[in-house]
């Protein structure tokens, strides 16, 4: 495309089916203890 | 829903609902508002004189091919999915153990007040902390892997039980195959090489307070006695961060109205040598001199910008760092159900106090109305856990029309409590600032995909970490940004 550039191929729809798994880590157990960040959290599948 | 603004001259497009990201030219930046409001033909007569037809026919194409894979103008399909998602079973699978409710610190701005959390100081018993793994273990269902925070107060004031609970979760893991990912919070101050050793063995991560520049650290970081902290622990924290690859750790801090230049602390402790950085807005009640306020949201944005450039300018000579709130990845990350359900307060994630006592996390201690059990009887309060349960994005009304609710998953349950009496409400200090962050952690993603499109030739030589700047001597850190970041944004 020449107007735009996508920058990933995985949408958060595709996420439904094999997502929910739970094995992931706690947002607050990392760096926050004061607020809800989640976003940035990796999932434990793609490891 | 879709999301549009401009950064560091780029023109990003974030699709909401498929957490598709579009860096996009200065005509589709035009076109797309226009998309589902215009025909073609009013759209090309709408920008006639600037933009050829052939030019706006074309963007509109690519707009109608991204619509159709369902990365632009996706629908929101995640409602039903989620409330399902969230009436399954809960299990427990991680702890936040207030080992100490005491510190060797007095920190101004600690929710904890001094360590003791409105409270009486006391040190967790073995026993307490047997108990609450076991019942970690009783609860987590089929999740193999569990996470134990030890937290304070000042978790190295309790170090004897730290160590024994960890031999004992490491026997408990092989008998009932689970995998404890055990971690430190702490001041630093009693950090020694024997803990060292001890932490970079068991622990998965460890996270070392520091506020950045000595001056904005001291103020707010000081001992009982009124001095400051810096000189004695950020020693430790290079030797500890070095001696763990400069993985599996943060260095984390707190800026308040004091350090609105907190991009400034961020660059000083990148400048010291750590590589994970955490530098967090501090929640406080208005009527502190330190608090944030509305008003200084605005220079707090701006400051968000200003790091975000410097951190791509870093990033492209080599000298990377990570930010922890600008951590995101559009290419991966978290799946929908995570993103939705939130950070599991109340429910997966539950605070255990020295005595036993269950709340649903750790800035919850303290208050009655949130004392959800206890290590010996269990989950006493079904009520409580069920009303964290049912909360979520779609229960909240500021968050329907927010471009950031993949991102934040809602937000702070306790910061909505305190500002608003009310888990289901939000911050709105935080969620202007959420905003913000998730704005520049996309750019800053972007600007390196689109540096790895453009291909090795286009990127300045990349330094081996041998080749890394030498860390200066501490007294000589001035731990300023570059001045073309500061001029910008």
């Amino acid at each position: 495309m020449k107007h735009i550039k996508t920058l990933n191929t995985q949408t958060l729809c595709n996420t439904m089916k094999k997502g929910g798994c739970g094995e992931c880590q706690t947002s607050c157990q990392s760096a926050c203890k004061t607020s809800c960040t989640v976003g940035n959290q990796s999932c434990e599948n793609n490891k | 829903m879709v999301h549009q603004y401009k950064s560091n001259g780029m023109n990003i497009v974030l699709d909401v609902n498929s957490g598709s990201v579009h860096v996009v030219d200065d005509l589709a930046y035009e076109v797309i508002p226009l998309y589902k409001e215009k025909t073609a033909e009013e759209i090309a007569e709408q920008l006639a004189g600037r933009y050829s037809r052939e030019d706006v026919m074309d963007t509109l194409s690519d707009i109608a091919d991204l619509e159709k894979e369902g990365k632009l103008f996706a629908e929101d399909i995640y409602r039903d999915y989620i409330f399902d998602f969230k009436s399954r079973k809960t299990v427990v699978k991680a702890l936040c153990l207030h080992i100490a409710h005491d510190c060797n610190l007095a920190c101004r701005y600690c929710f904890a007040e001094e360590g003791e959390y409105h409270g009486r100081r006391a040190l967790m018993s073995f026993d307490v902390g047997r108990r609450a793994l076991d019942f970690l273990i009783a609860n987590s269902g089929s999740r193999r892997n569990l996470e134990v925070d030890f937290f304070g107060g000042e978790p190295l004031m309790n170090w004897q039980v730290v160590k024994e609970l960890v031999e004992y979760g490491r026997e408990q893991e092989k008998l009932h195959d689970k995998k404890f990912r055990f971690t430190l919070t702490t001041n630093g101050i009693l950090l020694n090489d024997e803990i060292q050793e001890f932490v970079n063995r068991e622990m998965s991560n460890v996270v070392l307070s520091l506020d950045g520049r000595k001056e904005v650290n001291d103020q707010m970081r000081p001992f009982r006695g009124g001095q400051g902290s810096y000189d004695a622990i950020v020693p430790k924290y290079q030797r500890l961060a070095d001696s763990r690859n400069q993985m599996n750790y943060y260095v984390r801090g707190t800026f308040t109205r004091r350090n609105l230049d907190f991009g400034r602390d961020v660059m000083h402790m990148a400048d010291l040598g750590f590589r994970q950085i955490s530098i967090e807005p501090v929640v406080a009640d208005e009527s502190e001199d330190y608090a944030l306020r509305m008003e200084d949201v605005p220079a707090i944005k701006e400051e968000y910008d200003r790091l975000a450039q410097e951190m791509v300018r870093r990033n492209r000579e080599g000298n990377r760092f990570n930010f922890f709130h600008f951590m995101i990845d559009p290419t991966g990350g978290p799946c929908v159900a995570k993103r939705l359900s939130g950070c599991g307060s109340g429910t997966e994630y539950l605070a255990v106090t020295p005595w036993g006592d269950f709340y649903p996390c750790h800035q919850f201690v303290g208050n009655e109305e949130f004392l959800m059990g206890n290590v010996y009887e269990g989950i006493t309060r079904e009520d409580i856990r069920d009303q964290f349960k049912a909360c979520n994005v779609y229960t909240k009304e500021k968050c329907r029309d927010c471009f950031a609710k993949f991102y934040c998953s809602g937000g702070c349950a306790a910061n909505s409590y305190h500002f608003h009496g009310s888990i289901n409400d939000a911050y709105d200090v935080g969620c202007e600032l959420e905003r913000k962050r998730v704005e520049c952690a996309i750019m800053v993603k972007a600007a390196e995909l689109m540096a790895e499109e453009d291909g090795p030739e286009a990127q300045p030589e990349k330094r081996t970490p041998e080749a890394q700047p030498e860390k200066k001597p501490l007294e000589a850190q001035a731990g300023k940004m570059a001045p073309e970041a500061r001029a910008e944004g």
